[in-house]
């Protein structure tokens, strides 16, 4: 069930009391087939929810909740049913149901921070296994910053606003914090079942000690940065240009591939920024609504001429719309600017697959050259061959798994902006048809006065 | 001096004369002036807020006795009192007109070269023209060239002949109409067309307003304005500026306020209605700030929005699944589509939303103008009536004195002064009875231009919204298409 969260004020509001957050979010998951390509899920998240009518809100999320097709195989089954946030930490609950003898226990919960589900990420990244496999990305971290900042603006202009209007734009304020909240935990919840619903990370074993270890992963943690360090980060530049100045592959449907994956991050990249943009003017069109509607609504209490009903009509109306112009923002922004943001991730993780290939080929060609010169010199020729082998042998098997894995996101992709697109159309032409209701209701009203 | 109560019925002389203006800058095409299909702007030839539209009785607020021959009145009217006269209804059309000698700056018109956007066709048509008994114009139908430098001219003229007896005066546009809304452009600089069309669009205003008040259209100068080919040119337009003009009344106001008048009000009206004022000022700057902040955001969405577009047709491109590259490249239309509406939306909240608030708020300030006058007039009453004392008192002095010649002059200055007095006391009376009926005029135009606007300004979101569904179901196809 949904319940909606409370939230709590950073520290440098000073006019805000420190309150925990409890959010429960819902895992309202659907078994699907397991062929179903894997989509970008969408919790849906209503940025205006209230805060304190919480079964209403629970039936109507039911109705809008996105299936999710990642959490398909009940043989292990995960979920952030709860997360709570301090100060600037976030921490999330996360929930297993399994059938797997794997496990200790068939379900079970455990605590856990962002910068755990980094160190899973790296580790997975590190795993020369997996190389050849495209590692989901690891979700960003929480960004309270945005309207952390608006929140302070809103205390510092106070005194210029009434009572009312300073309560709406709170109560607007406290929405995009659980916004934000809400996106945060989606994000983290669907990496957890990306790696869930793999065929190979599922097994991984990392990925059962983050979900089963009952104690703090810190410690790990830190061994794990030690070990790894910057390591694979310098990698990443460095193959950046590897890839780009590479020769021409071989391989036609790679070479293809890569000069697809360099373009469209690109220009997903600057997308995401754009539609990002675009969003926050919307939400800063339905914070004006709020002002203007406040004044209005003052006009019209002082005014005794005919005018009266005509302000506070107007100013009511626009109550009402600000509200559906900050759904609108805000189902833009899940529908698109998240949806463009997840696979500008992936794709950068489908690059880095490549990269990790490039590596392998380069390495199989410095094994070439090796052996020539062990032939050369007759000197350890059979570790040369040997090496050579296994170079061309982690080389093939990088391309194959490769090819199988970029064939399947591509797939994947063209599904979940399918399924955003249509969702995004068909939520406009909601609100819109709803604001016109509105508007022409008044209009009716105010022609009759 | 006869005294007629005002009945709300025809045997009024009433002002006939409904001018309904259409204020363009000279041009012959203003290609660059923004969306030529916007219904509910009032770009383009036709505007369609007439601010006056039904033939209702003026005076009918006025439940004052209105003397219809006050000496006051005689100066100030070209005609004298006249019958009752069918109305009429001129329409006047202001079409822009951009010379190329608006931009050039010739070294004698340097006055006027500061004026971008300068020279104004005023085309005026008088319907009905049979019905006029009263021939206020001479043509039916006639365009002049005027010059906003003329508009302020006339302004500073009605002003300086109306302002301290309580008639308000609608303020004439701010010179620096750049400075005066603080609209962030986006992505079209402020041109030179759409400076020139905000420019157009106050004037008009400005000249409706000044038009539709009874006793300004008979005015010689508001009719010479209107008819003159050849205007004299306005003497320095720097004193003359609106903002001048509101300087003026604001100084006023301060002096007064610094004498503190404590002025025995024995009218509650006038308090209760100055106080009124008072708050409608301070709510009324509120949310036209308020409304300017939306019209920049909504700029600002359009920017983005564009900018979104571009970039998701590029996406488009880049694209390698046909199905999914062919519904990015729609995205990007239907985008693209939707920064137009936020572009015409954003002009719907300026041209009719916020420039309203900006008219009412400098109206307002010459509402309290007025009463400032009204002040100003008590205390010239009450000091003419301290100055007879004192020559009373004087006089009565000069009685044991014995100089016959100073006692006569005592003797006429008590005269001379015992005329001010009365003349202050008219003065008082004839300026409370013009406010009366004043505010009466000008909240009942207040309640109408809101009502009006309101109504106007719901229905371009109505329209932005209908567009909005039409493009996106278009989309939706589109979108499912995606195999």
């Amino acid at each position: 069930m949904f319940s909606s969260a409370l939230l709590l004020l950073p520290p440098r509001s000073s006019f805000l009391q420190q309150r925990k957050i409890k959010g429960k979010v819902a895992a309202k998951i659907k078994t699907e087939r397991r062929e179903s390509p894997r989509s970008l899920t969408h919790r849906p998240t209503r940025s205006s929810a209230a805060m304190t009518s919480i079964s209403q809100d629970a039936d109507r999320e039911k109705m809008r909740s996105v299936s999710v097709d990642l959490n398909n195989d009940s043989s292990l089954l995960i979920d952030i049913p709860d997360a709570l946030c301090e100060r600037d930490k976030v921490k999330f609950t996360v929930h297993t149901k399994t059938t797997l003898n794997s496990f200790q226990k068939p379900e079970f919960s455990v605590p856990r921070q962002h910068e755990d589900f980094i160190w899973l990420h790296d580790t997975l990244v590190e795993t020369e296994e997996y190389a050849g496999l495209i590692i989901p990305p690891a979700p960003p971290k929480p960004d309270f910053e945005g309207p952390r900042e608006k929140m302070h603006k809103l205390g510092e202009g106070e005194s210029t606003m009434t009572k009312e209007e300073y309560a709406k734009m709170k109560q607007e304020l406290e929405a995009e914090y659980l916004a934000v909240f809400k996106k945060t935990v989606q994000v983290h919840e669907i990496f957890l079942q990306r790696l869930s619903s793999h065929p190979v990370f599922s097994k991984d074993r990392n990925f059962q000690i983050f979900l089963e270890y009952d104690q703090d992963l810190s410690v790990r943690r830190k061994n794990a940065k030690e070990f790894f360090g910057g390591f694979f980060k310098n990698m990443v530049k460095s193959a950046d240009e590897v890839l780009i100045s590479g020769i021409k592959d071989v391989d036609e449907f790679f070479e293809q591939e890569k000069t697809f994956l360099l373009d469209y991050f690109s220009k997903i990249k600057d997308a995401t920024a754009k539609a990002e943009k675009m969003t926050r003017s919307h939400k800063n069109v339905a914070d004006d609504y709020i002002h203007i509607s406040a004044t209005v609504s003052n006009i019209g209490a002082e005014d005794n001429t005919a005018l009266k009903t005509h302000l506070e009509k107007f100013s009511e109306l626009l109550e009402k719309l600000r509200k559906v112009e900050g759904r609108v923002a805000s189902d833009q922004e899940l529908k698109l600017t998240e949806l463009l943001r997840y696979y500008m991730r992936d794709i950068q993780a489908a690059k880095d697959l490549l990269y990790r290939r490039a590596r392998a080929l380069a390495d199989y060609e410095n094994s070439n050259k090796a052996l020539d010169k062990a032939r050369l010199k007759s000197k350890d020729i059979p570790q040369a061959e040997e090496n050579q082998r296994q170079c061309l042998q982690k080389f093939d098997k990088l391309s194959e798994s490769g090819k199988q894995e970029l064939t399947s996101f591509k797939g994947r992709r063209v599904v979940a902006f399918r399924k955003n697109l249509i969702e995004m159309a068909e939520l406009e032409i909601k609100h819109a048809k709803n604001s016109t209701a509105l508007l022409q209701g008044c209009i009716e009203m105010l022609k009759v006065n | 001096s006869r005294k007629q109560l005002v009945p709300p019925s025809v045997d009024l002389p009433r002002f006939l004369f409904r001018l309904c203006f259409q204020l363009s800058p000279t041009s012959p095409e203003p290609a660059s002036l923004p969306a030529e299909d916007i219904s509910t702007n009032s770009n383009g030839p036709k505007q369609e807020i007439l601010l006056d539209d039904d033939q209702e009785d003026l005076f009918a607020e006025a439940t004052e006795e209105v003397s219809l021959d006050s000496p006051e009145r005689e100066p100030i009217l070209s005609d004298g009192p006249s019958p009752a006269i069918t109305p009429v209804t001129p329409t006047v059309i202001i079409t822009p007109r951009v010379d190329a000698s608006m931009f050039d700056r010739s070294p004698d018109e340097d006055e006027e070269a500061e004026e971008n956007g300068d020279t104004f066709d005023l085309q005026i048509m008088v319907s009905d023209p049979e019905k006029t008994s009263l021939n206020l114009f001479n043509r039916n139908e006639f365009t002049v060239k005027r010059r906003f430098s003329d508009f302020l001219g006339l302004h500073s003229k009605l002003a300086s002949k109306y302002l301290h007896i309580g008639y308000i005066v609608p303020p004439a546009p701010e010179k620096s109409i750049v400075g005066m809304t603080k609209v962030k452009v986006g992505k079209e600089d402020l041109s030179s067309a759409e400076f020139v069309e905000k420019r157009r669009s106050a004037l008009e205003r400005y000249l409706m307003r000044t038009v539709n008040h009874p006793a300004l259209l008979k005015d010689p100068d508001v009719i010479q304005f209107l008819e003159s080919t050849e205007l004299p040119r306005a003497v320095s337009t720097q004193a003359l500026s609106g903002a001048g003009i509101l300087r003026m009344v604001n100084k006023a106001a301060e002096a007064v306020n610094k004498m503190t008048i404590k002025m025995n009000e024995s009218d509650a009206w006038f308090e209760e209605k100055q106080q009124q004022f008072e708050n409608l000022d301070v709510q009324l700057r509120k949310l036209h700030a308020s409304v300017e902040s939306l019209v920049c955001h909504r700029k600002e969405l359009s920017v983005n929005t564009a900018s979104f577009a571009k970039s998701a047709a590029m996406l488009g491109n880049s694209e390698d699944h046909t199905a999914l590259s062919r519904a990015l490249s729609q995205l990007a239309e239907v985008e693209e589509k939707i920064d137009q509406l936020h572009q015409e939306q954003a002009y719907a909240d300026f041209y009719l939303f916020s420039e309203l608030l900006g008219d009412y708020v400098r109206l307002i300030t010459a509402v309290k103008g007025v009463f400032d006058h009204r002040m100003k007039t008590w205390s010239k009453w009450q000091d003419a009536q301290v100055m007879l004392q004192r020559k009373r008192e004087a006089e009565a002095k000069l009685q044991y004195a014995n100089k016959p010649d100073k006692l006569q002059q005592a003797k006429e200055e008590i005269k001379e002064w015992e005329a001010k007095v009365q003349q202050g006391e008219r003065d008082f009376e004839q300026i409370s009875k013009n406010i009366r009926r004043e505010v009466g005029r000008f909240e009942k135009q207040r309640v109408k231009d809101f009502k009006v606007v309101i109504i106007k300004y719901l229905e371009s979101l109505v329209h932005t919204q209908q567009q909005l569904i039409k493009y996106w179901e278009a989309f939706l196809p589109e979108a499912k298409a995606i195999a």
